[in-house]
């Protein structure tokens, strides 16, 4: 064991660590023993440990290698002692096969190998799990919440959520999910499973201030699977489209209520979040190979280089959104190109754009919210306060439904002025 | 090395996956016959086949009296199996490429579900 460097190991600090730590640990954990459970449980003393000495003697200077070492001599000890554990002990054979153990050994030393968390992002988004429950192991077993803060973020019990977890949990080893980095005949599916769910996530995150925390999980497992995934331009594109999304989280409500793209006060985007998300969107371009995540990334990245609502490159925005179309032909899409085309072609050509696709997302609050301004742009008063109100039904979130009941009170001032 | 099962099912009234015309049926036999070919040829194949359909199903119940016959299937529903492979396959990943060719071969939904050897085969 190596001395520790901080020797303060506040409580903030042994959180942080712990989160962070969790995720590699587990992953780790799972490969050397092949069960995810074994594993929790073990990353679990290991904590339970560490919480009660980490404080005291500081934290280690390589926290993730320090939890697995101690889970894995845990599980050990635990495997040797019960009836169960001589069982699996057997059959897993490897846990004393004295080369796997020099091999343990030196990735204790190493710290724990990054490709273990890889494998486990692919386990925990498999597509042959349904979408909740890969959100529910990606966040519990990679991002280390406890089944309560996933329970939260998804407004389930934790019953209810423990219970999810335990029938993923089965599926995994009773179908037999492989614990490994897909082949590359494979790999674009599978690629594209985990970057939705990493997705999902993350505008989970937007759906009310108390899930502002899936949004920073989201963009850290982003960032670990682009380390991870160097040469995957897709995984960096969503990286880029998180980071410029959230550079503007705190320009986006105003007291409780939605702020339109056009009117946040730009000054309170976090710059640092935009050059970074620049970045990965300019060396996207220079590999060309895009694909829907770096365009969205890319659309966004003209958003936060305008100034102002006027300086913005509508005409390079609508570009995007047709080779958008292209390789994601989705009545969202063609929504969103409808918006911004109307900067250029006006409200008229816009409504026409959007009626045409109406019927299929008559379900979508925002389809009918940017119908109702279309109209009011157009002049036509009653249409718009039909329109907003369907969408007003429709909305779910808190600052949604506030954001609509403004726009139904400017109405009754007579605003229809565009 | 694990088993799965790959059933299909057929809706009442529908045929189970066999095309109508004897030139469609023949180029539709020498698809299976193709993939069979290729899953013995792997070690994948370890049973299979289609099966007759569900009138002709016969279910034994044990009662106190000895076991009790009913015609017809276990459960009346719209869909039932049709037909099936037992196949040998690494992981669900490996018995999902098996999955796809059989999907492509018949056109028919297919159920991938791992399998589980009781009794003697367990040994």
């Amino acid at each position: 064991m190596t001395a520790p460097v901080a020797a303060t190991g506040d409580a903030i600090g042994v959180d942080r660590v712990f989160r962070e730590a969790y995720g590699q640990a587990v992953a780790t954990l799972i490969r050397i023993f092949g069960d995810i459970t074994l594993a929790e449980d073990a990353v679990q003393e290991a904590f339970v440990v560490a919480s009660d000495r980490w404080p005291r003697s500081g934290i280690p200077p390589n926290p993730a290698g320090w939890i697995v070492t101690t889970a894995r001599n845990r599980a050990i000890d635990d495997l040797r002692r019960s009836a169960r554990g001589r069982q699996l002990h057997e059959e897993l054979g490897a846990v004393v096969d004295p080369s796997r153990e020099a091999r343990i050994e030196r990735r204790e030393v190493e710290g724990p190998v990054k490709d273990d968390q890889l494998r486990l992002i692919f386990t925990c988004c498999h597509p042959a799990l349904r979408t909740e429950h890969n959100v529910a192991l990606t966040l519990r077993l990679l991002g280390g919440l406890s089944v309560d803060e996933v329970a939260r973020s998804f407004l389930v019990s934790e019953p209810a959520m423990a219970k999810r977890l335990v029938r993923a949990k089965y599926k995994i080893k009773a179908a037999g999910i492989p614990y490994r980095v897909p082949e590359d005949a494979d790999l674009p599916e599978r690629l594209r499973s985990v970057l939705s769910v990493l997705y999902l996530i993350y505008n989970t995150g937007l759906e009310g201030p108390e899930r502002a925390s899936l949004r920073t999980e989201a963009i850290r497992l982003a960032r670990a699977l682009v380390e991870l995934m160097p040469d995957e331009p897709e995984a960096a594109g969503l990286l880029a489209l998180m980071l410029l999304s959230e550079s503007r989280a705190t320009a986006r409500t105003s007291d409780g209520s939605l702020v339109l793209l056009r009117d946040q006060d730009r000054t309170r985007w976090n710059r640092t979040m935009i050059q970074e998300g620049h970045a990965i969107v300019r060396a996207c371009i220079r590999r060309g190979r895009p694909g829907p995540f770096q365009l969205q990334a890319a659309i966004q990245a003209v958003h936060c280089s305008a100034d102002s609502l006027e300086a913005t490159d509508w005409a390079q925005i609508v570009a995007l959104y047709d080779h958008l179309f292209s390789v994601m032909p989705t009545p969202v899409v063609a929504l969103n190109r409808a918006i911004a085309a109307a900067e250029i072609e006006g409200p008229g050509a816009a409504l026409t754009a959007i009626d045409a696709i109406a019927a299929e997302l008559d379900n979508y609050h925002p389809m009918h919210a940017a119908r109702g301004t279309m109209l009011r742009r157009l002049g036509r008063g009653d249409a718009a306060r039909a329109a907003y109100e369907r969408a007003a039904s429709l909305a779910v979130t808190e600052a949604d439904q506030q954001f609509l009941a403004h726009l139904l009170d400017a109405l009754d001032e007579g605003g229809t002025e565009s | 090395m694990g088993q799965y099962l790959l059933s299909t099912y057929a809706v009442e009234g529908q045929g189970a996956g066999a095309p109508p015309t004897p030139e469609d049926m023949k180029t539709f036999m020498d698809r299976v016959v193709a993939l069979e070919d290729e899953m013995e040829a792997t070690g994948t194949f370890v049973f299979g086949g289609a099966l007759y359909g569900p009138d002709a199903a016969t279910v034994l119940r044990a009662s106190d009296s000895g076991p009790v016959m009913t015609d017809g299937p276990f459960v009346e529903a719209k869909e039932h199996i049709a037909g099936f492979y037992i196949i040998n396959a690494d992981d669900l990943d490996a018995a999902l490429v098996w999955a796809r060719k059989v999907v492509d071969a018949i056109s028919h939904p297919i159920e991938v579900r791992p399998f589980r050897a009781t009794g003697r085969l367990r040994a």
